[in-house]
C-alpha cells in the first residue's frame, strides 16, 4: 500500500511491476541527467563574465548535439518496447477470477469449477480495528493463489469503474456490458491494495479493491469456506 | 474423439487462450463460449445423441461470463426473447 509522503512506486508485487519499476527508474534518471546538464549549461551561461561575438557555425557540436538526443532516445525506446510485448503475452491463467463494478463495491466470482460469488465493501472508518488501513481496508477480500498466472476479467454493472493494483500493476476499466481482461502473477504472498479509478458517483473514493495472495492450498481452504458461507 | 473430448474436460482448470479473441476485449469470447453451448445441445439432441461433448462450451463460458449476464440470458432463452440465434 501507499505511504504517507511516498515518493516512487509501490513495492512490486509481480514480475511486470518489477518490470516497469524497474524501466521508470532507468528513464527518470536519464531525465535527471538531462536535467542537470541542462541546469548546469543555463548557470553557467548567466554567470559569467566572458562574451564571444565571432561563433558563426560549427559542425562537430550540431552533429553531436544532434545524435546524442537520438541515442539517448534509442536507449529509452528499446526498454519500452521490450515491456510494452512482454505485458502482452499469452499466457496460459491457472484460474479466471471476474471483478465486476459496482456503485459503490466490487463483487467477485470464481466460477471455475462451482459458482462462488460474493460482494466487497469498504470498512467504515469507525468500524476499523487497530492496524487496518483507513479507507482501504475491504469486509471480503479477493483471495488468490500466489505464484499462479491469473485471468481478470473486469466489467461494471452501472456505470464506468476501473480496477487498479498498483504493486501488481494491474489496471483496467470496467465498462458495463464489456468484458475486459488482464493478467497478473502475485510473486509473493501478501496483502495488496488499490482503489477505484473511474469517477463514479459520490462514493468513488470509498470502493477499495484488496488482493490477498496466498499459497494454493490456503486458497482451496479459503474457497471451500466461502461456499459453504454463501 | 469423444475420449480426448473428455480428457480435456476432466483436466479443465480454466478456459485456454482462444487465438480467436486475442485481445483485451473478451466479451464476443463468453458470448460465443454461450452460444455455442446452446447450440450444441440443441443439435445433438435433436438427434438424440449424447450431450457430453457440449459440457466444453459450458465450462467455459461459466468461466468468462459474469453470472448476472448468464441469468439474463438464461431467462431471455426461456422467455423466448434472447437475441442470438441458437
Amino acid at each position: 500500500m501507499a505511504h504517507p509522503s511516498q515518493l516512487g512506486f509501490q513495492d512490486a508485487a509481480s514480475p511486470v511491476m518489477e518490470e516497469l519499476l524497474h524501466f521508470h527508474d532507468h528513464a527518470l534518471m536519464i531525465v535527471f541527467l538531462i536535467s542537470t546538464f541542462v541546469l548546469y549549461i543555463i548557470v553557467a551561461m548567466v554567470t559569467t563574465n566572458l562574451t564571444n561575438k565571432f561563433i558563426l557555425d560549427s559542425q562537430e557540436i550540431e552533429i553531436i548535439w544532434t545524435l546524442l538526443p537520438a541515442v539517448i532516445l534509442i536507449l529509452i525506446a528499446l526498454p519500452s518496447l521490450r515491456i510494452l510485448y512482454l505485458m502482452d503475452e499469452i499466457n496460459n491463467p491457472h484460474l479466471t477470477i471476474k471483478a465486476m463494478g459496482h456503485q459503490w463495491y466490487w463483487s467477485y466470482e470464481y466460477t471455475d469449477y462451482e459458482d462462488l460469488g460474493f460482494d466487497s465493501y469498504m470498512i467504515f472508518t469507525q468500524d476499523l480495528t487497530p492496524g487496518q488501513f483507513r479507507l482501504l481496508e475491504v469486509d471480503h477480500r479477493m483471495v488468490v493463489p500466489m505464484e499462479s498466472p491469473i485471468r481478470a476479467l473486469i466489467s461494471a454493472e452501472d456505470v464506468l469503474h476501473s480496477w487498479a493494483v498498483p504493486s501488481l500493476g494491474v489496471k483496467m476499466d470496467a465498462v458495463p456490458g464489456r468484458l475486459n481482461q488482464t493478467a497478473f502473477i502475485a510473486s509473493r504472498p501478501g496483502i495488496f491494495y488499490g482503489q477505484c479509478s473511474e469517477i463514479c458517483g459520490a462514493n468513488h473514493s470509498f470502493m477499495p479493491i484488496v488482493v490477498e495472495a496466498v499459497p494454493l492450498v490456503h486458497f482451496e481452504n479459503w474457497s471451500s469456506l466461502m461456499l459453504e458461507d454463501a | 474423439m469423444s475420449d480426448a473430448v473428455q480428457e480435456k474436460i476432466k483436466n479443465y482448470r480454466t478456459a485456454p487462450f482462444d487465438a480467436r479473441f486475442p485481445n483485451t476485449n473478451q466479451t464476443r469470447n463468453c458470448f460465443q463460449n454461450y452460444l455455442d453451448f446452446h447450440r450444441c445441445n440443441k443439435v445433438l439432441s435433436a438427434k438424440d445423441q449424447d450431450t457430453t461433448p457440449c459440457d466444453w462450451y459450458r465450462r467455459v463460458y461459466k468461466s468468462l461470463c459474469p453470472i448476472s449476464w448468464v441469468q439474463k440470458w438464461d431467462d431471455q432463452i426461456e422467455a423466448g426473447s434472447f437475441p442470438g440465434k441458437i
